[in-house]
């Protein structure tokens, strides 16, 4: 068979089975548009911006994607999503869904999109917009409405388990990049240590990306030779790295992990996770929004109290059962405000 | 009859669209793999670059940044030098113009200049660093340069966070003397934040391939490229020739870096990761075959497909991964080029046959 031959053959099939594949997705379509639930006729249309992680970050653009993806087969609205491959993608990102038009509400997913989320929402101040992780530096346009979490008061929960279980009286954290938001989860868990147990020692160490889990393992592997037993991780995917080294290391090396619960990644070493509930957080505004509510304006907290942060249920696995009330005396403290967790470096010199 | 000199002339336009309608096509039979319908998926991406003024917009500012790593890149490859660091000068260029733009008082418009002008002397002689190394000590420029990239990356951050910060992990904002946006412009496209960095990339295309095809000192970087012993036997200085490839290199990347701080952004952010800019830009400069204006048109190939695909995802729901593949086939089809030769010359074979 000649060249000519051969591209012609690639043309005509590509055109011939893209036919094909054109009746398929029109299908598809159909059989979305009677299966979808419908609310006063019109399907709602939620859409979400990622940040640089993408939805598989095993951490909150995953989480939220998880959210959504229960609100449009719970409350049957209709999901839109765009993964920004580098920064400078957020604006033309949120740009066409608000631009659009069809979407009812648009979330920016991660901190990093603050300055993004604000000016796209006061250059289109009739649409509606959300944001994961920031408060805007408190100056949130009336159409916008901010999510954050009380990150150190489930660290503050870790850092007792840790102090409560360490042999050695000392403990690691791994941090992914030194922003302030990391640092909530560094100062919680330091104090949290220091509330059980005050002559503990926490080193706290940074990777500098999210996404090298070799760069964790690295990190981790000097934690446990300095003699830490105990690590807990607020670093995304190079947190994948430090799970890999404990499980490596065998019995005795642990690990708490983060965002959601990550005892499938090392089962025999991982005491908690600090989960946090973003999945419900955009399920949550979700179904507010389609009754008709949006706190546009306002920062929503999710903390303690509402099960925003918690450990996960699998903690019972390897933490005893007296380590576990010890965490819900302190949680109930946290609750009814007697202990204020510190979120800063500041905040926690003068704690206690 | 043809000429030899012509054929390859003409080969060198037609091989790169040849290839891009190749990768097209492998991409559009994987969205068929993948279960997508690949007429759909591609009318999204063309709505995505020319749907309305405001993507355009975008497209041409995604494509910006391109254009300057593609140049960096060819400039380098034209010496012989694989300047993988156009990623680190990129940042180096970033963080000096924040810094200028931030911290500066000057007039509106000179301050720009300024802050470009210290972009491209810093990351010049960051890129001229690793080729100091290589003439000096004979260090590999690739391993030198893909290290100073984590050493531009974490120093980036440690400046911005320790001297420059602002709100939000990212430096404090520049002044609006040194912006390079203008109001018309992006009212133009609808608010995209295209802006006077696109003009300076084509003014900088003009002056590269002025520099190098015009100049005694664009001769001498070409013949180093060829033959180093051979333009060692004709007297010309090698090492200094790798050392001023490196700089002008860099000076390329740094300018790119200047124009996203200054037009785009307004800030530079502590990034957990690389842009990614300067890895394309080696893409970029393939697609291109080294020719400054050929990096232009690989740029606005490049650009305008990665950021065109983002809307197919937004409508159609179509992960943008495909196409990723799609770009990369294209790389694949014309760094294979020779397959693509081979296609062609068994085709104007046949062709001369059948006149006959």
């Amino acid at each position: 068979m000649n060249a000519k031959k051969v591209m012609g053959l690639a043309v005509t099939s590509v055109m011939a089975a893209s036919l094909v594949a054109g009746c398929g997705t029109s299908n598809n379509k159909a059989d979305n548009n009677t299966q979808g639930g419908t609310t006063g006729g019109k399907k709602m249309t939620i859409a979400m911006v990622t940040d640089v992680g993408g939805i598989h970050d095993n951490s909150f653009n995953q989480s939220a994607n998880e959210g959504l993806d229960r609100a449009s087969k719970d409350l049957g609205i209709e999901k839109k999503v765009a993964e920004s491959k580098r920064a400078e993608d957020y604006t033309p990102n949120l740009n066409s869904f608000v631009k659009g038009g069809n979407t009812d509400l648009t979330w920016g997913i991660g901190f990093l999109m603050a300055d993004d989320i604000k000016k796209v929402a006061l250059a289109n101040p009739n649409s509606k917009l959300a944001i994961i992780d920031s408060d805007l530096s408190g100056d949130i346009p009336k159409n916008v409405e901010a999510v954050t979490f009380n990150e150190n008061e489930g660290s503050f929960l870790m850092g007792v388990l840790a102090a409560k279980m360490s042999k050695t009286h000392k403990v690691g954290f791994v941090g992914g990049v030194k922003f302030a938001l990391i640092e909530k989860f560094e100062y919680g868990f330091k104090a949290g240590v220091k509330a059980v147990d005050p002559t503990a020692q926490v080193t706290a160490v940074y990777a500098d990306a999210f996404d090298k889990p070799d760069k964790g393992k690295l990190l981790a592997s000097q934690l446990y030779q300095q003699g830490d037993d105990i690590i807990f991780h607020a670093a995304g995917a190079t947190g994948d790295g430090v799970f890999a080294e404990a499980k490596e290391r065998g019995a005795g090396y642990w690990v708490i992990g983060v965002d959601r619960d990550q005892y499938d990644l090392a089962p025999k070493n991982t005491l908690s996770s600090m989960v946090k509930r973003v999945d419900n957080a955009v399920y949550d505004v979700a179904k507010d929004l389609q009754a008709g509510k949006f706190e546009g304006g306002t920062v929503r907290t999710f903390s303690l109290k509402d099960g925003g942060v918690d450990y996960a249920p699998t903690t019972k696995n390897n933490t005893p059962q007296d380590v576990i009330t010890l965490m819900d005396d302190y949680k109930k403290k946290i609750i009814d405000g007697s202990i204020k967790v510190p979120a800063t470096a500041d905040e926690f010199n003068n704690f206690k | 009859m043809i000429s030899s000199m012509q054929t390859s002339r003409w080969n060198a336009i037609l091989i790169p669209v040849l290839a891009v309608i190749l990768g097209l096509i492998v991409g559009g039979l994987l969205m068929l793999l993948m279960g997508y319908n690949p007429i759909v998926g591609y009318s999204s991406v063309f709505q995505g670059i020319f749907g309305n003024m405001y993507f355009m917009g975008e497209t041409l500012r995604a494509v910006t940044p391109l254009i300057f790593a593609g140049l960096a890149v060819a400039f380098a490859f034209r010496t012989g030098l694989f300047n993988i660091g156009v990623e680190g000068q990129f940042i180096i260029g970033q963080l000096a113009a924040a810094w200028v733009g931030a911290f500066w008082t000057l007039p509106t418009g000179l301050h720009a200049a300024v802050a470009i002008l210290v972009a491209m002397i810093a990351s010049g002689l960051y890129g001229g660093f690793a080729g100091w190394l290589k003439a000096r000590l004979g260090v590999h420029e690739v391993i030198t340069t893909i290290m100073l990239n984590y050493v531009a990356l974490f120093a980036a951050n440690w400046t911005i966070r320790t001297y420059l910060i602002g709100a939000s992990e990212r430096s404090k904002d520049i002044l609006p003397s040194a912006s390079l946006q203008a109001q018309w412009l992006s009212d133009l496209f609808e608010g995209a934040r295209i802006n006077w960095g696109l003009l300076l990339a084509l003014i900088f295309a003009l002056v590269c391939y002025w520099l190098l095809m015009k100049t005694t000192t664009g001769y001498e970087l070409r013949a180093v490229g060829f033959n180093p012993h051979a333009a060692e036997y004709a007297g010309m200085n090698v090492s200094k020739n790798i050392f001023l490839s490196m700089l002008i290199s860099g000076a390329l990347a740094g300018i790119g870096g200047a124009t996203d701080v200054l037009g785009v952004n307004g800030n530079m952010a502590i990034s957990a990761g690389f842009t990614g800019i300067g890895f394309d830009g080696i893409a970029v400069a393939l697609i291109g075959n080294n020719n400054p204006f050929g990096v232009i048109f690989g740029a606005l190939l490049f650009g305008g497909l990665s950021f065109g695909a983002d809307n197919m995802q937004r409508v159609e729901g179509i992960p943008t991964e495909s196409i990723q593949i799609v770009i990369s086939m294209v790389i694949y089809f014309v760094a294979a080029a020779s397959v693509v030769n081979w296609l062609l010359g068994k085709f104007r074979r046949r062709q001369g046959v059948s006149q006959k």
